[in-house]
């Protein structure tokens, strides 16, 4: 079974006594062997790799080397022919034969270390999948755990306190009267702000003369007064 | 992320207008318990684990839900749990909270801004489904 579907069961359950794990702690070790293996075996892979990979360049060169001997000692054969020299011709083609010879071992060589490469390669590709799906895993897990715990530790932290945790509609009603306030606070310096404003526009217009200060005078009320 | 040092850099920092009044609860796993500033009936719970940081908002309880219209509220949590910005809802035994989670390697302003954006979501959370509460 998944680790998701054990944990799926684990919760739907609802069994679960406060401190009991969700995957026993024995699941826990096997993830966690499971990953260094792995980790060793790809070390290994690795290792075996490089030394390959190494035999197949020494095999590579000197396939090189023979091919050109090959070669070489055609274009001798060909100028003992020219020369009528049938024997030489022969002596150097027996030569040629057996570099052939050389060469198909060597290729043989070349090719099991390529086969061998190819092998070693996914070896290690299958094994950091591996890794990387049981290292998914056992974070499943450990998280599962540790939220388990975090809620234990708060709870714990609740009753301690003597407090609990609030009804969320009181929390509501608590927060929008909070708002409401702030909001209400905040037009109230708005409108302070205005009001300052205002006066001091007022002061300034008095000053430039522009609105009188007379109209409101007592002298400015009698005169009214008379001209009625 | 060590939870103290986290805590540390909350209390001295004001973040996005916001401060920050934190307390670390002990335990098997330590909690660091952050209250942000005009949200404080919704502490924002901090832990880690090996691989990320999680913020968790509790919302109300099971027995707090309306039981006609409990199904429609779980489906309104599925369909708004994309929609929220960077939190999701979920349910902690019978407590229904919405969650944050971050990588480990999160700067201190990303795990700011996480909670900040968790609290006010919980909040908005509380008020818009208020009404599938008893």
């Amino acid at each position: 079974m998944s680790v998701l579907s054990k944990i799926f069961t684990a919760i739907r359950s609802g069994a679960r006594e406060a401190g009991e794990a969700v995957v026993d702690a024995n699941a826990v070790r096997i993830f966690e062997q499971e990953i260094v293996d792995s980790k060793k075996h790809i070390k290994k892979a690795k290792n075996s790799l490089t030394t390959v990979m190494a035999e197949k360049m020494q095999a590579a060169r000197k396939l090189d080397a023979i091919k050109n001997d090959i070669a070489e000692n055609e274009q001798y054969a060909t100028k003992a022919l020219d020369q009528g020299n049938e024997g030489l011709a022969l002596e150097v083609a027996e030569k040629i034969s057996a570099l052939e010879v050389t060469l198909g071992e060597q290729q043989q060589v070349h090719d099991s270390c390529a086969a061998h490469i190819e092998k070693l390669k996914g070896q290690i590709h299958s094994a950091e999948r591996q890794i990387s799906e049981n290292e998914r895993q056992l974070n499943m897990i450990k998280t599962t755990e540790s939220v388990h715990k975090a809620t234990s530790a708060i709870s714990d932290s609740f009753v301690s306190s003597g407090s609990k945790i609030v009804n969320a509609k009181e929390s509501l009603e608590r927060i929008k009267k909070r708002q409401q306030m702030r909001e209400d606070k905040l037009k109230a310096a708005q409108e302070l702000n205005e009001d300052n404003f205002d006066q001091s526009l007022q002061a300034k217009l008095k000053e430039a003369g522009i609105v009188g200060a007379s109209s409101s005078s007592a002298n400015a009320v009698l005169e009214r007064l008379r001209n009625k | 992320m060590n939870l103290q040092d986290l805590s540390l850099h909350f209390s001295d920092f004001n973040l996005e207008g916001y401060s920050f009044d934190c307390q670390l609860i002990a335990g098997e796993v330590d909690v660091l318990q952050v209250m942000i500033e005009g949200f404080e009936e919704v502490p924002i719970y901090i832990s880690t684990t090996d691989t990320q940081i999680l913020c968790i908002a509790y919302l109300w309880s099971e027995s707090e839900v309306a039981k006609d219209t409990r199904t429609e509220m779980l489906e309104a949590m599925l369909d708004m749990n994309i929609p929220m910005p960077l939190s999701s809802f979920s349910r902690i035994q019978d407590q229904y909270a919405v969650f944050g989670a971050l990588a480990t390697n999160s700067r201190l302003e990303d795990i700011a801004h996480e909670v900040i954006t968790l609290g006010e979501n919980a909040v908005e959370v509380l008020s818009m489904m208020s009404g599938f509460l008893k």
